[in-house]
């Protein structure tokens, strides 16, 4: 199908309210993306014609929504191209998912005196987990750096890993960056060691390769709500072979074969690592939103993102004092940028009148920050649905703003 | 000196000829620009009230039940937010300083910066100066 902005657009309610007066220009796009009529209908339909508990009840409803439940499963399997459906497990989100292989893969797998690298641009989300486990498990806690543009240091990666290395976490997009990163290669250089490797998707689903057979990811976790689905469903991804050798990451119903006094016996994956009544549309929102990707052509979807984003980039560099944070050789959606004599804060608000929406602050990347000694950055990401006339609105703005400060 | 409530309805009136959002932020900036800056002894770590997006330093003093304060943010606006706490609470008696209900924020439609304690340090900011007012209370007792 051919890619028609227009009908993209139209197809996204929100994009056509009005903020402080003036149209909304949503860029802040890595935080939240909004969602497609298709998505919202899908969940307003679920409560209002089959909402019921799944897996266990004999009536017409429950059947309904845990075939709808299940289906869900099907469909993010083959969007990553997953070998098989028990291996994706829905969590709250990507924090979730990290902290559950952390805990779990921690618990099974590491020792004390073993290493965990991870990277100094990961989200806290895919940090915090590992530095954690490394207290609980007495390992040693590693962090690959970036150099100036804002590439991962391959060299410094290499030197890291030995065979006393568990498991290597990254993102595959930063979402302060935008630095892609080159995910298979790393992948294969962890592998070649012996360790496991988790790859956060929560910026890549969405912009860019997300085959987990062709990266070779052991754990690949995502977002549903950074890919136009609802809020509270997110995914893990993990090979078989590793989730079965794994602990349950919490207790309770639904993810148990049996319950004695003297002894439980866990279910069969993937409900041994979903305990609870699960966010039960969730998923089927996050299908929903698949379905509506799925009805595009991803190089379509990625062409589009990369004009907007070298538009951007081209078009903020014009202004005076104007420094973009990341330069990488592969970058993708994040335009993140300070104005010399200008405090983020500042600029955002002030741009906020303006009806565009940015997100300013350290992006719970605090250790990128540090790196380049500045407390925090004004970041424009986009999705699909934004264009280059946005793009315009956006820099018009900015350019209001300096005069209103005086610069 | 005009007493708490006097000086919100004061601040409530010069924002109602402001209709715009760019003229508030405007004028915000500007009272942000006319505060006296802090002398450079009382920015210290201490003094550093952290919101997540801007450096506030906030400057106390008890006096015979008195409370006043000084401030200073690497944001315009946050700077300008702080003038018209300083404004309100400086010089205050302290016991009036922890029992005033800020209103004026909602009603000058500044109350977004109220809302979420993490974007600014201006609640933090309103804790510590009631706080700071509840320890000159005892003090001076």
């Amino acid at each position: 199908m051919k890619f028609d902005i227009n009908k993209i657009r139209s197809d996204f309610p929100i994009l056509k309210s009005s903020v402080n007066g003036k149209p909304l220009v949503y860029l802040d796009n890595a935080a939240t993306t909004q969602k497609p009529q298709s998505v919202i209908d899908t969940v307003t339909e679920y409560y209002t014609t089959y909402n019921s508990n799944i897996h266990r009840g004999t009536h017409h409803l429950s059947n309904l929504a845990t075939e709808a439940h299940e289906a869900a499963r099907k469909t993010v399997q083959h969007y990553i191209n997953a070998g098989h459906e028990h291996e994706i497990i829905f969590t709250r989100g990507t924090t979730e998912a990290i902290n559950l292989v952390a805990f779990s893969f921690g618990e099974a797998f590491v020792k004390p005196g073993d290493d965990v690298i991870v990277t100094t641009m990961d989200h806290h989300s895919n940090f915090v987990p590992w530095q954690m486990m490394c207290e609980r498990r007495r390992a040693n806690f590693h962090v690959v750096p970036f150099d100036e543009h804002g590439d991962l240091r391959l060299d410094v990666y290499e030197n890291l890993l030995s065979e006393k290395t568990r498991i290597v976490a990254f993102n595959h997009v930063s979402n302060s960056l935008g630095t892609v990163n080159p995910a298979q290669d790393m992948i294969r250089m962890a592998h070649a060691v012996g360790a496991a490797v988790l790859v956060d998707a929560a910026q890549s689903v969405q912009h860019a390769d997300h085959d987990v057979r062709e990266l070779d990811a052991d754990f690949y976790a995502f977002s549903g709500h950074k890919i136009y689905g609802p809020t509270g469903i997110g995914v893990l991804y993990g090979k078989t072979q590793w989730l079965d050798a794994m602990p349950p990451y919490q207790g309770g119903g639904e993810m148990i074969d049996q319950v004695t006094i003297e002894k439980t016996t866990y279910g069969k994956l993937p409900f041994k690592f979903e305990a609870g009544t699960p966010n039960i549309v969730g998923p089927i929102g996050l299908a929903a939103a698949i379905d509506y990707l799925n009805g595009l052509a991803f190089n379509d979807i990625l062409a589009h993102e990369d004009d907007v984003f070298n538009y951007g980039r081209d078009r903020l560099l014009e202004i005076d004092g104007m420094r973009i944070y990341g330069n990488a050789k592969r970058r993708a959606s994040i335009l993140a940028f300070n104005i010399e004599g200008i405090h983020h804060y500042d600029l955002g608000t002030l741009l906020d009148t303006h009806g565009i929406a940015v997100r300013t602050g350290h992006h719970c990347t605090q250790p990128i920050m540090t790196a380049f000694h500045i407390e925090g950055t004004v970041r424009a990401s986009l999705a699909l649905y934004n264009t280059r006339e946005e793009i315009d609105a956006l820099v018009a703005a900015i350019r209001k703003v300096l005069k209103m400060l005086g610069k | 000196m005009a007493t708490i409530q006097e000086i919100q309805a004061q601040i409530i009136e010069d924002f109602s000829f402001l209709p715009e959002w760019d003229e508030k932020y405007a004028y915000l900036i500007e009272l942000g620009g006319k505060m006296a800056p802090l002398p450079q002894e009382y920015r210290s770590d201490e003094n550093i009230v952290r919101g997540c997006q801007s450096l506030v330093w906030l400057h106390r003093e008890c006096c015979n039940g008195d409370v006043t304060f000084q401030s200073e943010s690497d944001s315009l606006i946050v700077k300008g937010l702080a003038a018209l706490l300083m404004r309100i609470f400086s010089g205050q008696p302290a016991d009036e300083v922890l029992k005033a209900d800020l209103t004026f924020f909602q009603e000058i439609g500044l109350n977004q910066h109220l809302s979420s304690q993490r974007a600014n340090g201006l609640m933090a900011m309103i804790e510590e100066i009631k706080a700071f007012a509840a320890q000159c209370i005892t003090e001076t007792q």
